[in-house]
């Protein structure tokens, strides 16, 4: 068991890697947005997940970043990754440093309502002012360039290279969320999502734990950002809409609370059902009201799938003990322990 | 009398128009257990809170050691040495009995920016857990999760999260609430070892238990302090037979 659960993510790993070798272009593209929308995922359930903050404004964080990617890039050449990688991450982490510091003053409902204002008095900036090209969006002419001193180890404009850029990101992400979630602060993020009033009569200010986790998850969020304004060179206000913000929440929720691979299987889930029903070759025509069947099958699936879509091992497991035949319950006497078996140190993580 | 190791002066608690809590100073010294009897509503738990920080007093000074620590918000008091527990159990149900220490015992040490550190190796935070288990008697459950435990072992398991912490003073809002005999004797053996190294308040419905094992005993009736002193002096009290213990004649 503990073995598994290693394995599937390298073997996921090695799987997305060797995709473009297929040449299907069309489908590496779309392996592009499920694995950006997997780090943005990722990057909410750090808050959702790990501290038990619902925020329905996380895609101001996201739109920052592949913003500030569009925004500081020259018009004539490319930008140093480094640097604008740097200030889209530490862009969209500055906005949730101030927004966070008030919204976390708030809770429950309450704190959904304010990440949602914040996101949307974002929003407004870059669809009413000229900052961006107001609702029309802006450009980027160059994908960004690493550079150490004449050297440039890869270059983003090959199609293939970028892909692997955005899968490394996609693993990095992992990498740092689980060692996020093992570390003394990650058990203490555990324990304030459980039950805050004990950790605080334990002797932790859980505020500065919530914030910094706040900012963390904003600048993973400005991360897949940044790489979405690589992906087709183009950003536009909608990044930050709300609709962005809910339906990062949706693939949080449809995938499963408080694991990391809930998350990329949600952003999947959700990335290929939109893909499957707006397919004019398979739909024809009713590919245009595609927003029905996707609202039909995510009602669908969180009704069937109360703790997502990676809770569905589990799920059958039961299912199964619970139909096995009553006939071999006399030889076994006592009957399987009800908990599972739990690492010393906590909860499962992925 | 040494000086009090906690000490509350003068606390006043309103609610609105509600006095919760009118002028109530008392003194824990380690060494002794002080419980703090009183019907439902006499505002004990509310003074437990205004002690451990929870809530604010509306006036009046909490002192730890001399120390006017009135201002201070309750983690810091808690890393201060004021360790409670909650008259509902008030722990993390998913997570295994023995997380449930670990996790309290790490807020001594709490190492807020090791983020490439595995919580579970800190040799401090694990030390301590096991002790608490020890204790309390819950080592055998350390695996379990702690929502599955009997509802005595869950309120064993406060009091362990509170000794996990370190703490110098234990504030127990009661803590034999629904708990078997065989439960209450382990805890008040326990109270009993632990009052060597803690100054202790106990807030218990359990007379009995209170009578049997507290130094001293303050009765609260209606936000008020009416009376103080050892479990003798209390049972003679007049004021608090006629308030509280019903030993008077009944003449509603």
């Amino acid at each position: 068991m503990k073995q598994t659960s290693k394995l599937i993510p390298m073997a996921v790993l090695l799987a997305l890697a060797a995709f473009p070798l297929l040449g299907a272009d069309y489908y590496t593209g779309l392996a592009v947005k499920l694995m950006i929308y997997a780090i943005f995922a990722l990057s909410l359930q750090l808050l959702v997940g790990g501290a038990g903050l619902v925020s329905l404004g996380h895609a101001a964080y996201f739109g920052i970043g592949a913003y500030a990617a569009a925004l500081l890039s020259p018009e004539s050449e490319a930008a140093g990754l480094a640097w604008l990688l740097g200030a889209a991450v530490l862009g969209a982490a500055a906005y949730a440093l101030v927004t966070g510091a008030l919204a976390l003053r708030t809770r429950g409902v309450y704190f959904i309502m304010v990440t949602l204002a914040f996101s949307q008095m974002a929003y407004y900036v870059f669809h009413d002012t000229d900052l961006g090209g107001g609702s029309d969006g802006i450009y980027l002419y160059f994908r960004p360039q690493l550079s150490l001193g004449g050297w440039q180890p890869f270059d983003l404009d090959q199609p293939g290279v970028y892909y692997l850029f955005v899968l490394a990101c996609l693993a990095f992400t992992w990498g740092f969320l689980a060692m996020l979630a093992r570390s003394p602060f990650g058990a203490a993020l555990a324990g304030i999502r459980i039950n805050e009033q004990r950790m605080r009569a334990a002797g932790y200010s859980t505020f500065p734990y919530k914030l910094a986790a706040y900012v963390v998850g904003a600048a993973l969020a400005g991360l897949a950002g940044f790489l979405y304004a690589l992906k087709d060179g183009f950003v536009t206000p909608e990044l930050l809409a709300w609709e962005q913000s809910g339906l990062v929440l949706l693939m949080v929720i449809l995938g499963g609370m408080g694991r990391l691979g809930g998350a990329v299987l949600g952003a999947g889930a959700l990335i290929l059902l939109q893909e499957l029903f707006q397919s004019q070759a398979i739909f024809g025509d009713y590919a245009q009201h595609w927003h029905l069947p996707l609202g039909l099958s995510i009602i669908a699936l969180v009704a069937l799938l109360p703790d997502g879509l990676v809770g569905l091992p589990a799920q059958w497991r039961a299912r199964r003990r619970a139909a096995a035949p009553p006939a071999d319950a006399p030889e076994a006497a006592p009957a399987p322990a009800p908990a599972p078996a739990m690492p010393l140190h906590g909860e499962p993580h992925a | 009398m040494p000086e009090a190791l906690l000490a509350a002066r003068g606390i006043v608690r309103r609610f609105g128009g509600l006095v919760a809590v009118n002028d109530v100073s008392l003194d824990l010294h380690r060494g002794t257990v002080h419980a703090v009897i009183g019907t439902n509503g006499a505002g004990k738990s509310t003074l437990i809170n205004i002690l451990s920080g929870e809530l604010q007093a509306s006036a009046g000074q909490v002192l730890l050691e001399g120390r006017d620590i009135t201002a201070w918000p309750q983690p810091q008091r808690a890393r201060g040495g004021l360790g409670r527990s909650y008259q509902r159990s008030t722990i993390f149900p998913t997570l295994s009995v023995y997380e449930n220490c670990r996790l309290a015992a790490q807020a001594g040490r709490q190492r807020f920016w090791h983020w490439w550190r595995d919580a579970a190796d800190c040799a401090h935070s694990a030390g301590q857990a096991r002790d608490a288990l020890e204790r309390t008697g819950l080592a055998a459950s350390a695996a379990t999760l702690a929502g599955l435990l009997p509802h005595g072992h869950k309120r064993q398991l406060e009091i362990a999260m509170c000794l996990a912490g370190q703490p110098r003073v234990l504030l127990l809002d009661e803590p034999l609430a629904g708990m078997g005999p065989e439960e209450t004797e382990r805890i008040l053996a326990l109270l009993q070892a632990l009052k060597a190294e803690h100054a202790i308040l106990l807030v218990e419905h359990d007379m009995d238990a209170v009578f049997g094992n507290a130094d001293t005993i303050t009765v609260m009736v209606n936000g008020s302090a009416i009376a103080c002193g050892t479990p003798a002096q209390i049972r003679a009290n007049p004021q608090v037979q006629d308030a509280y213990l019903g030993d008077g004649p009944c003449t509603h």
